[in-house]
């Protein structure tokens, strides 16, 4: 399983490696929305991204709406993971493509517990 | 402050006779971590004033706060995922076919802070039509009043709707309230919650087509496992099913039930 980590914290990213990396997934890492593409034009199909919200440069929901309107990418499941816990922001991103939704502070359980209702636990 | 053996031993006791749960020794870290709180609230000096209490007052309210304070009460929504796949593709469309009028009742037995009654009621809502879901009566029961208290407010926190829960049924489902995530009024309707204790006199135990009886099992001897299993047999209608949690099994308990792998899934059944 290929999982792509974008987070504009090294310490955030670091953390969802190590999770990840211990159930056997391969990760990669972006520091924002637009690095997130470029690794993505760049490498082979990635199985899910999980994308924070609020980076600089290219933000998550411009990266899911990028995501979302290329074909090519129609494999890749998307999961925010965010600070951001308002309703209408939940809507906002589902509706632009996100299939789940985490929010932050989170731990190995709630990441794993996504991962099966992505059908990837 | 430290916990004395004989106040150790006699805590264990206590909780034992009253909710079957068995703690062994070793466990007074457990015990300690879990029991400072219950000083506090009650303006006990020690645990040896605790233990003290309990001896002169042996059914005071203080028992049944040590009792409530020593259960695990850990639950998420649609836990392991996999038991509500089977409730929904084979053992609620057999269930629904079978007794085509009557209503169906679904036990959540143990259902802590309610999680797993709820998540059923919105797999109904998402899965199966009005006049379908409407038949299906849901009740959870806990010995803990504490937890069915919240169970009822059906009010989490940002961390247990993170736990399992998909968030378009977040969104469909809840409604935001300052830090906290309030479940739709329809949704709790669906719900009746009652306490109910395995080790007394099972007073509110429903008559069951479903009984979940996840991850609570693993807390007692075999003695108490036989016991409540035998009659959860007599609690189930003929047909109907046992669900228990992933890490638990029916092997040490002589029973009626068959085992069946169902999907992805092991479930019981009572021979009709
Ligand atoms: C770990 S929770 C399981 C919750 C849920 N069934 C699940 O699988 O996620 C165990 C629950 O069993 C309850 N319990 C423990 N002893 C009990 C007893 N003697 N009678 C009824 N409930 C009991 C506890 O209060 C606790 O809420």
């Amino acid at each position: 399983m290929r999982i792509l980590v974008i987070d504009d914290s090294r310490a955030i990213r670091g953390i969802l490696r190590r999770m990840l990396t211990e159930i056997g997934a391969e990760v990669a890492e972006a520091e924002h929305g637009g690095k997130a593409l470029e690794v993505c034009a760049a490498s082979a199909p990635f199985d899910l991204a999980l994308v924070d919200w609020n980076m600089p440069e290219v933000d998550g929901l411009t990266f899911v709406r990028t995501v979302r309107a290329n074909p090519r990418y129609a494999g890749m499941k998307l999961m925010m993971v965010t600070t951001e816990t308002e309703v209408h922001q939940v809507e906002t991103a589902l509706a632009a493509g996100a299939n789940e939704y985490l929010m932050k502070p989170f731990g190995k359980d709630e990441v794993l517990g996504k991962l099966q209702l992505l059908g990837l636990g | 402050m430290t916990l004395a053996v004989s106040d150790f031993e006699h805590i264990c006791r206590v909780v034992r006779e009253e909710s079957g749960i068995v703690l062994e020794a070793g466990k007074e870290y457990l015990v300690e971590a879990r029991l400072a709180p219950v000083l506090r609230e009650r303006n006990l000096a020690s645990y040896a004033e605790l233990a003290a209490e309990l001896r002169t007052k042996p059914r005071g309210p203080l028992t049944v706060a040590v009792v409530e304070a020593m259960t695990t009460n850990e639950t998420t929504f649609f836990r392991d995922v996999t038991p509500f796949e089977v409730l929904r593709t084979k053992v609620l469309p057999e269930l629904f076919a079978a007794r085509p009028n009557g209503p169906l009742t679904l036990w959540s037995a143990a259902c802590s802070s309610g999680q797993e009654a709820y998540s059923v009621a919105m797999m109904l809502r998402e899965n199966f039509d009005d006049a379908s879901r409407a038949r299906v009566e849901i009740i959870g029961t806990d010995i803990d009043a504490k937890v069915l208290a919240r169970a009822r407010e059906g009010r989490y926190s940002q961390i247990e709707v993170n736990r399992g829960l998909p968030a378009a049924y977040l969104l469909r489902y809840f409604a935001k309230d300052g830090m906290h995530w309030v479940l739709r009024e329809d949704v709790r309707r669906q719900v009746e919650f009652r306490a109910m204790n395995f080790v007394g006199e099972w007073r509110g135990a429903p008559f069951a087509d479903v009984i979940l009886l996840r991850n609570v099992l693993i807390y007692f001897d075999q003695p108490t496992r036989q016991r409540i299993v035998s009659r959860m047999e007599r609690q189930l209608n003929r047909g109907g099913y046992l669900m228990l949690g992933s890490t638990e099994s029916l092997q040490d308990v002589d029973t009626r039930f068959d085992r069946v792998e169902l999907g992805r899934g092991v479930v019981y059944r009572l021979p009709g």
